[in-house]
């Protein structure tokens, strides 16, 4: 079986975001770069898939965007993905490209799975798993809480608005991951150093065969700020009494 | 603008959620001499397809196979119903049921989709729409290329639609089974909701955060103060993942995102994740025991106490307002 597991590099979701003076973009000047949460989870669930199985599962991950996501993909290999493949793209992608992008690595490659994060922490899109799945005519399995290998196919629980849904999948399919599936490894740093030594191959979109076609512009950002003044009360008489005057209560 | 907006339903009612999607495409309509229909998918609709009618025209594909949402189906209709309609725009609300499915349906009418959107303009023929980015610490403002568009919208940044003055038509599309793709399967759902309101849309929420040391305590302090202001229960990240909280409270960048009158947080640090998801509410009211606690600067209210001494009293006290029930009572 092979796996293909995504792999973006996002800002650290602990560090402050600032929007640039002409509001195109954020400061990136102090900013440290990770592998995005939800797709670390599913690169854990890749990585935990092949320790459970009794056939052989190879784990692709894959990214897309500036030489320096091979920071990324090195901590993905660090992880336990066995290779690496490289998408070299300066432009800034939506969506439905990045999609585009990863259908053509899934012709390319065949896996079985694609496992990736429910959502990036930079552009909270939620899209892209979605995307792909149709674009591929694959089906798809959103919010993956846990994921079970079952009948040929999986069996993934979801969480939902409503609660825990479960569905079961045929393979091939793609699964997007929420937070609550599993608990990443930490990469120590002599995987961190032998993982410099596993293949990462780089491709660009003209080998790949395809061109940007955008479908949502981002015309300006604004930082917003959720600062309040807050009327610190001495007691719970207090606060209650500062509640019913302002008619909260 | 030929406008579809997808209906969640209840088995008996439009969600509300719906209706704020309602309100939206109404917006849209009415700035570009459009028109405004209702999409529903499921099955036995009769009471929920004419609760919808009250509010604008409704297409309706009622069959045994759309019992259950399964993305793969419903995503198929979806998009057939829109090419089918030559709709302009597709519109629902930004919960998980949207997300999965209508965000599919994009997929197949070529990915023009916006999502999360909390405002939107009509600017010299041109559309912007607004949508939150890093966890809200960023508000983008975007515009979409391409047709169709698919927007879904937060369903707190836009009120409710109102019914109309008569009841609007119901069509029933036809719905092949034999067409339907057929790689997934539904297996069942756990709901962990209790009788109290649903965090989406209550008025008051109270929210628990890592100060909550168990699923018995969530229920006194949490739960308790919610029953005493006829409120939803809410929580943090950290609270489900200990599986102290059901997981369909978490409020956030990742959980729901809310905007309530009044929004109680009870021993949370308040971060960005968190505060991503309650950050538009009326009022913030933060009683944790840190005063140097994150959240302290996103409440207008707060009050420096460890909640397992205070929100018992708060509930007696709220409960029994100057003692006027006892007195009532004797």
């Amino acid at each position: 079986m092979k796996i293909l597991v995504c792999a973006k590099r996002v800002p650290d979701p602990n560090l402050p975001i600032a929007v640039r003076a002409d509001g195109l973009g954020i400061d990136d000047r102090d900013l440290t770069f990770v592998v995005n949460p939800f797709d670390e989870v599913a690169l854990e669930e890749a990585i935990a898939m092949r320790e459970r199985a009794t056939e052989p599962v190879e784990v692709l991950a894959v990214g897309i965007g500036s030489e320096s996501c091979d920071e990324q993909l090195c901590l993905a290999m660090a992880m336990g993905a066995d290779r690496a493949v490289l998408v070299l793209c300066d432009e800034p992608l939506d969506s439905w490209n990045v999609a585009r992008i990863l259908r053509q690595i899934v012709l390319r490659e065949m896996p079985q799975l694609v496992l990736m994060g429910k959502q990036a922490i930079d552009d909270d899109s939620n899209q892209a798993g979605q995307f792909l799945a149709a674009q591929l005519g694959w089906p798809q399995a959103t919010f993956a809480s846990r994921v079970e290998v079952r009948d040929g196919g999986l069996r993934v629980d979801r969480e939902t608005d409503a609660g825990i849904e479960t569905v079961h999948v045929c393979l091939p399919a793609v699964v997007t991951v929420d937070l609550r599936l599993n608990q990443p490894r930490y990469a120590a740093l002599a995987a961190i150093l032998r993982a410099r030594r596993k293949p990462l191959e780089r491709l660009t979109l003209d080998a790949l065969g395809v061109a940007v076609e955008p479908r949502l512009r981002v015309v300006s950002l604004q930082s917003t700020s959720g600062a309040r003044s807050c009327r610190v009360a001495g007691s719970a008489d207090e606060l209650l009494a500062e509640l019913r005057a302002a008619k909260v209560l | 603008m030929r406008i579809l907006v997808v209906a969640e339903q209840d088995g008996t009612a439009v969600r509300l959620a719906s209706r704020s999607a309602l309100t939206f495409a109404r917006s849209c309509a009415a700035a570009t001499d459009g028109r405004v229909q209702w999409l529903m998918l499921g099955h036995q609709l009769d009471m929920p397809a004419a609760d919808a009618a009250a509010f604008a025209p409704v297409l309706v594909a009622d069959n045994p196979a759309l019992l259950h949402p399964l993305a793969d189906r419903f995503a198929h209709l979806i998009a057939a119903a829109v090419r089918h309609c030559q709709a302009d725009l597709l519109v629902a609300a930004a919960g998980t049921w949207a997300k999965d499915i209508v965000t599919r349906a994009a997929g197949l009418l070529g990915g023009a989709m916006a999502g999360d959107v909390v405002a939107h303009e009509f600017h010299e023929g041109r559309f912007y729409l607004q949508r939150p980015m890093y966890a809200g610490a960023v508000l983008a403002t975007v515009e979409l290329c391409g047709a169709p568009q698919i927007i879904t919208v937060q369903p707190s940044a836009y009120p409710p639609a109102e019914p109309g003055s008569t009841a609007a038509e119901i069509t029933r599309l036809d719905v092949n089974e034999a067409d339907l793709p057929q790689q997934m399967e539904y297996v069942g759902r756990v709901s962990q909701r209790t009788a109290r309101p649903d965090v989406s849309d209550a008025r008051v929420i109270v929210s628990g955060g890592r100060a909550v040391q168990s699923v018995e305590d969530f229920e006194r302090l949490v739960g308790g103060l919610a029953d005493s202001l006829g409120g939803a229960t809410g929580s943090t990240r950290p609270l489900v993942d200990a599986g102290i909280a059901p997981s369909d409270s978490q409020v956030g960048q990742t959980g729901k995102i809310v905007a309530p009158d009044l929004y109680i947080a009870l021993g949370l640090s308040g971060t960005v994740q968190h505060l991503a998801g309650m950050k538009s509410a009326k009022c913030v009211v933060a009683i944790n025991r840190d005063p140097d606690a994150p959240v302290f600067t996103a409440a207008d209210y707060g009050l420096v106490a460890d909640i397992y001494e205070t929100v018992p009293e708060l509930i007696a006290k709220l409960g029994d307002p100057d003692g006027k029930a006892r007195s009532r009572r004797s």
